[in-house]
């Protein structure tokens, strides 16, 4: 991937010089690539960027080469028996399942065995059979992996079932396929490459094919792809002219030349040879698996990739694999233990080796040794295999013994607990979006407990803070500015209606309209306004690619006109065009029908050229039914205003510009409308050179690039338009509170910088208090020098703030920075040593907003901040120029909004509102960070404790791994005495209620101080550890000093002691006590005592009846008593010393809920001092 | 939602219908659990609670302590080393050649009671570093071969004490082989101090563990005698002596019920024990002892306890104090939100 970015990037420098682009696109992309390729390092989520990279470049791709033979695969129009000759395409039946009936074992095991855990679980096990360690028995050794293993299978097997079942359905299903000249039903797993299939409306695909022809005369189907990218609304797909009317005449003459199978659901490059000709063959022209056919009554295509070569097939790949911080520094803290494990082995095999040295000359006859074995007549040694080899077996057993340390269980009850946490996330009622009907979704399960740590947000604006329903508001038509539409004023709401046939005619959606503007429409052509209010509205109706698609509604007589199309933009217009009565009633692809004014109008579309992220605008040239021919063209505004015919009509533009710039002051998105008249020669020159771009085989789209941009040149300005995107609800509040979190928020929008700025007021992230910073810069030197004063005057800025802190907390007055940064200047110093000194500025920034970004600068951007702080970044989205970015956090979420699903499917978490991210990160995020921290550590702890209570044990039995805790007890200690509560815990522990955090989001800060876990914890907990362990080990043993005690006896004590004393440790630390986790603690507590008299209530145990014997004397339950007791009192005293003389934070936010101290008080506080404490680095 | 302006691009054609739309709504259902709303109760620990659980811990610790340290008082206990004196003069050079030569090995000695001693008096043998919890010994046995006739062929987890000439030992392994054998006969001012050795062992041992039927066999016939042999027409569960031993101790000091003396012993009795030294101990250094003690409710003589009772109760006393006067110098108002980090003065950090 990594290659193939800068491969694509290089040729596209050359290629941009040659037809000299401004030198800053080559150099734009130079930088996404490399910033791709820092996040493509991040591992497997690589193979995503395919998609949509292959989509961005492929109009290169397409124009710089032809497709090799041995790169394509060759389709014989109906005959699959040719296609399939020389190469074995596959078939259409598909296989989600992985296992058949006789691979499951094998292959369910070694999935299951990538986990080390599992590894080492396994490594223990084996040492166990060997006769020499045998330590445990066979069956308690191997029980707690067969244990998992088990359930693991038979939760595999449950879901494979699932898939076979549904795999059998759907390739059972049945498509008319031509055989013999006819269509006939045949079932969708037999269906070959190269066959012709007819679809029915409404009917699922059933391989990828390419349109031959459609029931539409012009070759149009309309297809659904919701089941492929989840996009609701219907694209167009175009079967070529000159297959359409030979559908069953001489098709197999037909051949189709096209790339190989790729995962690439938005790029399709092919040829196909008809009758001698060539023609190409695009993404539009094909029709993938899995989308269902539209409005239109039947297509034929032919099959060219089928079964698990289809895209959907190939796209169809799990959430992507991450690892949560903590879960990184756990695995510090195992290695630690794992030195601490090796250092107590060591420790025994080295006493060990010390007494078999001492005792080395009577080790034959000690009673309890007996290294000779007399039973037959040549004396031998028994079970001795020399000294070096003892101290071997030795370690070797005490690592069976010692296995616990490394807290294997642990990764099996984290797991246990995000799956947990996930059924929270989802099922809060808190997190539901009625618009989109949609829960909360959790794609990754592994980094719940990120969400507590983020101190980084980056979002999109477009469809993540504001709705990305766009609003027609405001026209400016040749200098005059229409904006009566004044929500204040409650104008009416236009929905013009026209009678067809009979019938009504209404738009789906009414449009405020200016009532001026309406009065000037609808008195036609005949003023000079007039004329140009119909040219703009006409352009609005006709420059786009919308459909409409007329509705049947309750009452007969009326029909809605729906307008489909793939840019919310440019259905605004139509729809505001359409309330002016410029309604778009029909489109093909050779004309449209326009009713204006209650009189239909027929267009023929001579060509388009459609929107381009490069060109930022589109075009159309019609052809009026007077023979004129005009071009129209609508864009962004800096696109537009350099091919816009200064010359004339200056005082229009400067009225234009100066409109342009008070709508996107107001938080507006712009779109700048031109026209031109063709002259015949004119129209002839460019209707011979679109002819031969459009059929060219080579580098068809930079031709027709080139012949668009000829097209758009010395345009007439006609107008503007502007369209509100409303802000969602909760944006402001939402943002607020990230703000006072300590979480900074950065902003990085496509917009122009007016629009943004303007949207950063409305949405609260810049404030009037607020100092701005903006950096545009056309170059290096020029963005070296104006990074450097910003950082100078940032440095000034928050310099006497820290200051003005110090006299008093009320009166503290904080100066906040904004940065405003445009994607120009980006372009100059992302992947440049100017990343350092962005980054430096933007540290002392509060806020940032990056505007006119390219997708990849978003991932840039994000990979510049990942790359130079340990801090957690987390990115937002919802549209497909979102998932790079995405992909580069640490966490990406992703809005399943209007802009379809591609950023949900590259995401992480997904959701429907941009201001879940509050519940979502200040309570959920804090809540799963503070269980998951606290549940490894006391997870290290529960097991350190036994290890150790068996350790001490050993220095008593001449160091030879003799446990007085039965094996069956030691075995099920972590999988049954003491694994339940933790993970309820995990689950259910609050440490303090939704609604204080979310109404103090500052408690968040205890994340990114690390509070839970860190390195003081650890160290904390593991002397308190050797404590706990210690107290637990010696006082049963002083006590029993000199007695006729018996081990298995004095075992179960150090059993019930453990358990009870783990348990109750873990009691001490719960903060809100339900039923469920009083259940899970006594229930713990309880089972394991009925463990401990079953395991003694079997006599072929030598432990038989121990715990009745020992339960029946004093010194039993005062020892029990006392190991509590002395075990948990010191804890129990930092514990209070600490929360009560040092609270922290959530300490005192706990009190203050009990107590309801807090809101008083506190709100008060907060607003005095939004900005938190400054940033302790 | 406005129902004039659905979202115009997730409405497909003839495919919005608000009433599906309700049916199919993925609202999560309220309740309590799912919302983590469950009620609960959250303790804070308040000086108050902190302070008097510390009280009532001293207040239970302490008069336990007292309690345990006056049982342990009471129990009148004498121990009398043997191992070395029991051997005479001549022969302390080479222990282990006196103990393993054949002969007359008796020993008496005579002990004096230093208190009066209420009956029933227990009398142990205690043996010092002998590894009674060594993995190799406490593996060499068989339980099933014990408990019943037909497994008496299980012998594999026994070795080296599994099998002799060939044959199945009854019982076999390690632990039965060293069964001790050192024998002890009191008598006072002459008179023999009826000794019972019933019930010494474990009801349930005798009763389950150990088998009715189960008589020993082949037992102590192998070249190389580990300890004492046992009367082949008694079954297994009638073998007090063995069923206590085979009952491996858990620390490498232990002690083991001998029997016990049905009768008070008067302070200044002399009690003289004629013992026979058989038990090989010097081989690896272990002592014998020889115990009489009393028992309280507590058990023997042991003063651990109540010290360590006393001393968490004491400890638990001195903290419930140094708390309360900490309280009282410098209280803090629980959940003052002046204590926040962030309206705490920032200089003070």
């Amino acid at each position: 991937m990594d290659s193939n970015a800068s491969i694509e990037s290089e040729s596209y420098r050359s290629f941009s010089s040659r037809r000299s682009i401004s030198s800053h696109h080559s150099k734009l992309s130079a930088s996404n690539s490399i910033g791709e390729a820092t996040c493509a390092e991040m591992g497997s989520k690589k193979v995503r960027h395919g998609s949509r990279g292959g989509a961005d470049s492929e109009g290169f791709n397409l124009s710089q080469k032809e497709i090799s033979d041995e790169d394509a695969r060759f389709v014989y129009i109906n005959d699959p028996a040719r296609t399939n000759e020389r190469f074995e395409y596959a078939r259409n039946s598909i296989r989600t399942a992985k296992y058949s009936v006789i691979t499951f074992l094998p292959r369910n095991l070694f999935e299951q065995f990538h986990r080390v855990a599992y590894i080492y679980f396994l490594v223990i096990a084996i040492l166990n059979q060997l006769p020499q360690l045998a330590v445990f028995g066979r069956g308690a050794s191997i029980m707690p992996l067969a244990f998992v293993l088990l359930v693991t299978a038979v939760k595999d097997a449950y879901e494979d079932y699932r898939r076979h079942r549904s795999d059998r359905i759907e390739n059972n299903r049945l498509a008319l396929v031509l055989v013999d000249g006819e269509f006939r039903d045949k079932k969708w797993k037999d269906i070959e490459v190269g066959e012709i299939i007819r679809v029915r409306a409404n009917e699922t695909l059933p391989c990828d094919m390419v349109l031959l022809s459609t029931s539409d005369p012009t070759g149009v189907a309309y297809i659904q792809t919701i089941n492929l990218d989840g996009e609701s609304n219907l694209k167009t797909r175009y079967a070529k002219q000159e297959t359409l009317s030979k559908i069953l005449e001489n098709m197999s003459s037909g051949l189709i030349k096209c790339e190989k199978p790729n995962r690439n659901i938005y790029g399709f490059h092919a040829n196909m040879e008809v009758d001698g000709k060539r023609l190409s063959l695009g993404a539009s022209n094909i029709i993938l698996r899995g989308c269902e056919l539209k409005n239109t009554a039947w297509a034929v295509g032919v099959a060219v990739y089928a079964g698990q070569e289809t895209k959907v097939m190939l796209n169809s790949s799990g959430a992507p694999s991450k690892r949560s911080k903590l879960e990184k520094r756990m695995n510090v803290e195992i290695i630690l233990l794992s030195f601490f494990l090796i250092t107590l082995c060591s420790i025994v095999s080295v006493l060990a080796a010390i007494w078999l040295r001492r005792h080395r000359d009577k080790l034959d006859n000690i009673p309890y040794y007996r290294r000779k074995d007399y039973s037959e007549t040549d004396v031998e040694n028994y079970n001795y295999y020399g000294w070096g080899w003892e101290i071997f077996f030795t370690f070797l057993m005490s690592v069976i013994v010692f296995q616990i340390m490394i807290p294997i269980s642990l990764y099996i009850s984290m797991e246990l607990v995000r799956v947990g946490q996930a059924f929270f996330m989802i099922r809060d009622g808190g997190m539901y979006d009625e618009a989109s009907n949609s829960r909360f979704q959790c794609r990754a399960l592994n980094i719940n407990e990120d969400l507590g740590q983020i101190k980084y947000v980056f979002s999109d604006k477009t469809g993540t803070l504001t709705e990305n329903k766009m609003e027609f508001r405001s026209a400016s038509i040749w200098g005059v500015d229409y904006s009566g539409g004044n929500p204040d004023l409650q104008s009416e709401q236009v929905a013009h209606e026209v009678e067809v046939d009979g019938k009504i005619l209404r738009p789906k959606m009414a449009v405020r309209a200016d009532p001026e503007l309406l009065r000037l429409a609808r008195g036609g052509r005949e003023s000079e306004q007039g004329k140009h209010v119909y040219d703009f509205f006409l352009a609005l109706a006709s420059c786009n690619t919308i459909v409409p698609f007329v509705v049947d509604t309750e009452d007969p007589s009326v029909k809605l006109v729906d307008y489909q199309g793939e840019s919310p933009d440019e259905q605004a217009l139509v729809y505001a065009a359409a309330a002016y009565g410029f309604m778009l009633i029909e489109r093909t692809s050779g004309h449209i029908v326009v009713d204006v004014q209650g009189e239909k109008q027929r267009f023929n579309v001579l060509g388009l050229h459609e929107f381009e992220s490069d060109r930022k605008r589109m075009s159309v040239i019609l052809g009026f039914p007077d023979k004129s021919v005009k071009v129209f063209v609508k864009g962004a505004d800096t696109t537009m205003f350099s091919v816009i015919d200064r010359t004339s009509n200056n005082n229009v533009l400067q009225a234009t510009e100066g409109h342009l710039l008070s709508y996107s002051s107001m938080g507006l998105r712009t779109l700048v409308v031109g026209m031109r008249e063709l002259s015949n020669s004119e129209f002839d020159k460019w209707y011979i050179a679109f002819e031969a771009a459009s059929t060219a085989l080579m580098g068809r789209a930079a031709l027709l690039r080139k012949v668009a941009s000829s097209i758009e040149s010395n345009l007439c300005v006609i107008g503007a338009s502007a369209i509100e995107d409303k802000l969602q609800l909760g944006v402001p509040e939402a943002i607020e509170s990230l703000r006072m979190a300590d979480i900074k928020v950065w902003v990085l929008t496509g917009d122009k910088q007016e629009t943004a700025i303007s949207i950063g007021y409305s949405s609260r992230l810049l404030t009037s208090r607020m100092n701005q910073i903006i950096i545009n810069s056309n170059s290096k030197e020029l963005c070296r020098k104006s990074l450097e004063d910003a950082i100078i005057k940032a440095k000034k800025l928050s310099g006497p703030n820290v200051s003005s802190n110090m006299e008093g907390s009320s009166g503290a007055v904080t100066i906040p920075v904004g940065l405003i940064i445009d994607g120009t200047s980006l372009v100059y110093i992302l992947d440049s040593e100017l990343e350092e000194l962005l980054f430096q500025l933007a540290s002392h920034c509060s806020v940032v907003l990056c505007c006119r970004v390219a997708p990849l600068q978003k991932a840039g951007i994000v990979a510049l901040v990942k790359k130079r702080t340990s801090d957690m970044t987390l990115a937002i989205g919802d549209g497909a120029n979102d998932v790079s970015m995405i992909q580069c956090a640490d966490v990406g979420i992703g809005i399943s909004g209007q802009e379809g699903r591609q950023a949900v499917m590259a995401s992480d978490f997904a959701m429907g509102q941009f201001r879940f991210l509050v519940p979502l990160l200040l309570v959920h995020g804090h809540w799963n960070y503070q269980r998951m921290g606290y549940m490894i550590l006391y997870n290290f702890y529960r097991n350190a404790v036994f290890v150790l209570i068996l350790f001490w044990y050993v220095l008593y039995t001449c160091f030879t791994l003799t446990t007085a805790i039965n094996e069956w007890s030691s075995v099920l200690y972590s999988v049954i005495y003491t694994s339940v509560p933790t993970i309820v815990v995990g689950i259910l522990d609050k440490d303090l209620s939704k609604r204080t955090l979310s109404k103090h989001p500052q408690l968040y800060g205890a994340g990114h101080r690390q509070e839970v876990y860190n390195s003081k914890h650890f160290w904390l907990t593991m002397v308190d550890t050797i404590w706990q362990s210690a107290a637990a080990f010696f006082i049963p043993l002083l006590a029993y000093r000199k007695s006729t005690v018996d081990g298995p006896s004095i075992g179960d004590l150090w059993t019930l002691a453990a358990v009870i004393l783990v348990n109750l440790h873990l009691a001490m630390d719960i903060v809100s006590w339900t039923w469920v986790t009083h259940a899970a603690i006594w229930g713990s507590i309880v089972a394991t005592v009925i463990c401990v008299i079953v395991i003694d209530a079997i006599p072929i145990l030598p432990g038989y009846w121990a715990i009745f014997h020992a339960a029946g004397t004093w010194v039993f339950w005062l020892c029990l008593l006392a190991i509590i007791v002395a075990a948990l009192v010191p804890r129990l005293v930092v514990k209070f010393f600490h929360q009560y003389y040092c609270p922290s934070d959530i300490q005192i936010a706990r009190e203050a809920e009990k107590y309801g101290r807090l809101r008083d008080h506190g709100t008060v506080e907060i607003e005095m001092n939004p900005i938190l404490e400054p940033p302790r680095r | 939602m406005d129902s004039n302006t659905p979202p115009s691009s997730s409405a497909a054609a003839g495919s919005a219908d608000p009433s599906a739309a309700r049916r199919n709504s993925k609202r999560p259902k309220y309740s309590r659990f799912t919302q983590q709303e469950l009620p609960a109760c959250k303790p804070i620990l308040t000086p108050g609670w902190v302070i008097s659980s510390f009280m009532l811990v001293s207040i239970v610790f302490i008069p336990i302590g007292v309690a345990s340290l006056l049982a342990s008082h009471n129990v009148v206990e004498i121990v009398d080393r043997y191992d070395t004196v029991c051997i005479p003069e001549s022969a302390r050079n080479d222990k282990v050649n006196y103990i393993q030569s054949p002969g007359d090995k008796t020993c008496t000695r005579n002990i004096t009671v230093t208190k009066h001693m209420k009956k029933p008096i227990y009398l142990y043998y205690q043996l010092d570093n002998f590894y009674q919890n060594h993995r190799r010994y406490v593996k060499s046995r068989s339980d099933a071969q014990l408990r019943s006739n037909g497994s008496a062929d299980d012998v594999s987890s026994c070795e080296p004490e599994d099998k002799s000439n060939g044959q199945p030992i009854v019982p076999c392994g390690l632990i039965a082989w060293s069964l001790f054998n050192d024998t002890y006969d009191f008598s006072r001012n002459g008179q023999q101090l009826s000794l019972n050795k019933k019930g010494i062992s474990w009801k349930s041992d005798r009763e389950h563990k150990f088998g009715k039927n189960v008589f020993p066999r082949n037992f102590q016939n192998g070249s190389l005698i580990g300890g004492g042999s046992l009367n082949s027409s008694l079954p297994l569960s009638e073998q007090e002596d063995l069923i206590v031993w085979m009952r491996t101790a858990a620390l490498p000091t232990f002690r083991k019920l001998y029997g016990k003396i049905e009768d008070d012993l008067q302070a200044n009795d002399v009690i003289m024990v004629t013992l026979e030294n058989r038990y090989n101990t010097y081989s690896f250094n272990g002592k014998k002892k020889l115990v009489l003690s009393t028992a309280s409710w507590l058990g023997g003589k042991n003063d651990f306890l109540g010290i360590a009772y006393l001393t968490v109760g004491g400890l638990c006393l001195f903290l419930a104090m140094v708390f309360t006067i900490l309280y009282l110098v410098k209280p803090r108002q629980l959940g003052d939100p002046s204590y926040l980090s962030w309206n705490r003065n920032p200089g003070w950090q």
